[in-house]
């Protein structure tokens, strides 16, 4: 059974490309590429993935044009229906401003551009995209952000932690994070929104391959390959 | 109508922004200045048609990101 899986790229995405090669990597099926302005998805999709990237500049707040444009509209319908959403680095930040996902990403701690590989927390690895990882396991993916730092307000985050849905920590302060939170999940565990690259760490000449196993969860969980 | 909106972090919410301006401030050698919290000026050009409703609207839909900001709509004499 193949995998139906679909990019969207937005004006500014720059990720786009090496998320499409990681999912046909692992998947053995190349994603349908989805421009921003298309008002429909392809029909019969199995996970849908926002790139990371500056969509539109940055321009007003990071996320927040992207979040508004038409094919985001069927994204949140779609995972609505329960279709898996990744959102990485700015798809992250387009996921937590169009409302799939809770809180918001502001200007990391140290104001300065993060860009090298993290050492991150599999905090809960019964979701879709982590159950290719063992709970509490340490994993090594790059970051490269200027806006990770994730807020919300207490009582969200107490939730987040109690309904297990931060899926990933840092384990080192990276960006200023509340409670050094990388990934959560939406409370139907279906969208998950991180800011760490596991596309950037699929094989061995990425230098790490410790992002494979979201994938393949992903696509085992799905297809049951 | 001429319409500013006024968009500024909530309080409580960390701005490293004006961190950075505040600690640039204090390097020009600027003393007493206890806090700098950096904000968004918008400002709009709207037909008198348009509604505080719809102005308001076009803030908690788009301006604004309700989670992190708090926005004040003020309108400009012509």
């Amino acid at each position: 059974m193949s995998f139906r899986s679909a990019v969207i790229t937005f004006p500014g995405s720059n990720c786009d490309r090496d998320m499409a090669d990681a999912l046909e990597k692992v998947s053995g099926t190349a994603p349908h590429r989805v421009w921003h302005g298309d008002a429909d998805l392809p029909e019969g999709l199995d996970f849908i993935a926002l790139p990371g990237g500056f969509s539109y500049g940055d321009y007003l707040r990071c996320g927040a044009i992207a979040s508004r444009s038409p094919v985001m509209r069927a994204v949140i319908e779609a995972a609505g229906r329960g279709v898996p959403v990744l959102g990485v680095c700015n798809g992250f930040q387009v996921l937590t401003e169009s409302g799939l996902l809770p809180g918001a990403l502001l200007r990391n701690s140290v104001i300065r551009f993060v860009c090298r590989d993290v050492r991150l927390k599999v905090e809960n690895a019964q979701s879709l995209f982590t159950s290719g990882y063992e709970a509490g396991q340490e994993i090594v993916i790059p970051v490269a952000h200027h806006d990770g730092n994730y807020f919300a307000d207490e009582g969200t985050l107490d939730r987040l932690e109690g309904e297990g849905r931060v899926a990933f920590r840092y384990a080192e302060d990276v960006n200023g994070s509340a409670r050094q939170i990388a990934g959560v999940l939406n409370d139907a565990g279906n969208v998950l929104g991180m800011m760490p690259h596991p596309e950037r760490a699929i094989e061995a000449t990425h230098g790490g391959t410790d992002g494979r196993a979201l994938f393949e969860s992903a696509i085992k969980g799905l297809v049951g390959a | 109508m001429k319409v500013r909106v006024h968009v500024s972090l909530k309080p409580g919410v960390l701005d490293p922004q004006g961190r950075a301006i505040h600690h640039s401030l204090e390097g020009l050698g600027f003393s007493g200045v206890n806090d700098v919290r950096a904000g968004r000026l918008i400002e709009l050009d709207v037909a008198d048609s348009v509604t505080d409703e719809a102005l308001d609207d076009m803030c908690r839909k788009l301006l604004a990101n309700m989670v992190i900001e708090n926005y004040r709509i003020e309108k400009v004499a012509a």
